[in-house]
């Protein structure tokens, strides 16, 4: 399969204090990180695409283990998400493939992640935003860790890229008071509760 | 406290490759952003003292936050800039007022030394709006390949009342620079433009 050809990476690191309620004594972060790497498909329809999964494995650790120090270690990291913007010359398909490399890179660096990693993909052009969905990394539906980051580079995707994106949050939404299943009553076995 | 916070990002890039070619080391920018409440918001003030105050202490916070994202010592750090978007219930004054009289001095303090005027850019704006943070070489303004600037967005900042207030570092400049002029090796650096 074909190389990694990497263009640019970039992180964003986002602290919110508060939305016009009570201070948080403790505040969210977010964390994204953003590989903008050659599309080895595009321009063409190729019927074989598995084996670049393998490849995308060490970005998507490089990219797991950066999120994880930007918010100062595993045990901090609550919720995770995952995304890709694939170039105009490029398929939805090709974005399909950082489900395996992307997810499982942040659940072997992160503890009692047992859930899913939700997702979203599109294709766009230059200057596209995604917004990539967070949820808690042990039971899907704990309702407080629901989130989203809108992630986006000025130049890229180009065309003939992807953009890979990696999402970790480290607690629940800032006033977060929605109700469903509370954090602390995880049971932990199936992902989901 | 004067400076109320809603939140704080920061945005570190870096570019390993440029139209084919490899850039080794990759060039890397930092800018980092605080959302604060606007004092002034829907009503004139005559006295802007308090948003110069907050000024010179976002020059310190936002700085130091670029220095550490990028993981530099202040010295490392070649080029800087800083920009201003205020919501829709204040006016570009308040902008000003936190930018140009207080900021610098102790942004300068961040990256050490500074001799150069700090490029800014303000605008009126709303959440989702796109502020363009211009770059130029921290001590010697005509240093041509460090000319460059770095976007920040935030979707849900400035509200009306809020301000978004951005300061930009990098430890390099431009990946491919090839249009002449002062390089940042032969910049003297004593009077802020050569």
């Amino acid at each position: 399969m074909p190389d990694v050809i990497l263009r640019k990476t970039a992180f964003s690191l986002e602290e919110t204090f508060h939305e016009g309620g009570p201070v948080s004594s403790n505040p969210p972060r977010r964390a994204a990180a953003i590989a903008i790497i050659q599309n080895p498909f595009a321009g063409r329809y190729e019927a074989d695409i598995q084996g670049f999964m393998e490849d995308l494995k060490p970005l998507g650790l490089k990219l797991a283990t950066r999120l994880v120090e930007m918010l100062g270690g595993a045990d901090k990291v609550e919720g995770y998400g995952k995304g890709a913007l694939v170039g105009a010359d490029g398929e939805l398909e090709h974005g399909a493939l950082w489900h395996a490399p992307g997810g499982y890179a942040m659940r072997e660096l992160l503890n009692d992640s047992s859930a899913i990693v939700p997702s979203s993909k599109k294709v766009g052009g230059v200057g596209s935003r995604l917004d990539v969905p967070i949820t808690h990394i042990n039971a899907s539906y704990v309702r407080s860790h629901f989130d989203t980051m809108e992630v986006g580079l000025n130049d890229a995707p180009r065309a003939n890229e992807m953009a890979l994106i990696l999402v970790m949050s480290t607690g629940a939404r800032v006033h977060n008071r929605a109700g469903g299943l509370a954090a602390q009553d995880i049971v932990g076995k199936d992902g989901l509760r | 406290m004067i400076l109320k916070i809603r939140k704080i990002a920061v945005n570190v890039e870096e570019t390993h490759r440029e139209i084919g070619r490899e850039i080794s080391p990759a060039t890397r920018k930092a800018v980092a952003v605080a959302v604060i409440e606007n004092p002034f918001a829907g009503r004139y003030e005559e006295d802007l003292t308090v948003l110069m105050d907050i000024g010179a202490e976002l020059g310190t916070l936002l700085g130091r936050k670029c220095v550490t994202a990028l993981g530099i010592t202040p010295a490392q750090a070649e080029s800087y800039g800083k920009s201003a978007m205020v919501g829709e219930a204040g006016e570009l004054e308040h902008a000003a007022a936190i930018l140009h009289p207080k900021l610098g001095a102790p942004l300068r303090v961040e990256v050490e030394k500074g001799a150069a005027l700090v490029a800014s850019s303000k605008k009126m704006g709303s959440p989702g709006q796109v502020l363009d943070v211009p770059l130029g070489h921290k001590d010697a303004a005509y240093v041509r390949s460090h000319f460059d600037g770095i976007e920040v967005r935030l979707n849900d900042a400035p509200r009306a009342s809020e301000i978004m207030v951005a300061v930009a570092v990098t430890d390099s400049g431009r990946p491919l620079p090839r249009v002449g002029g002062l390089t940042h090796e032969n910049a003297i650096g004593q009077d802020g433009l050569k």
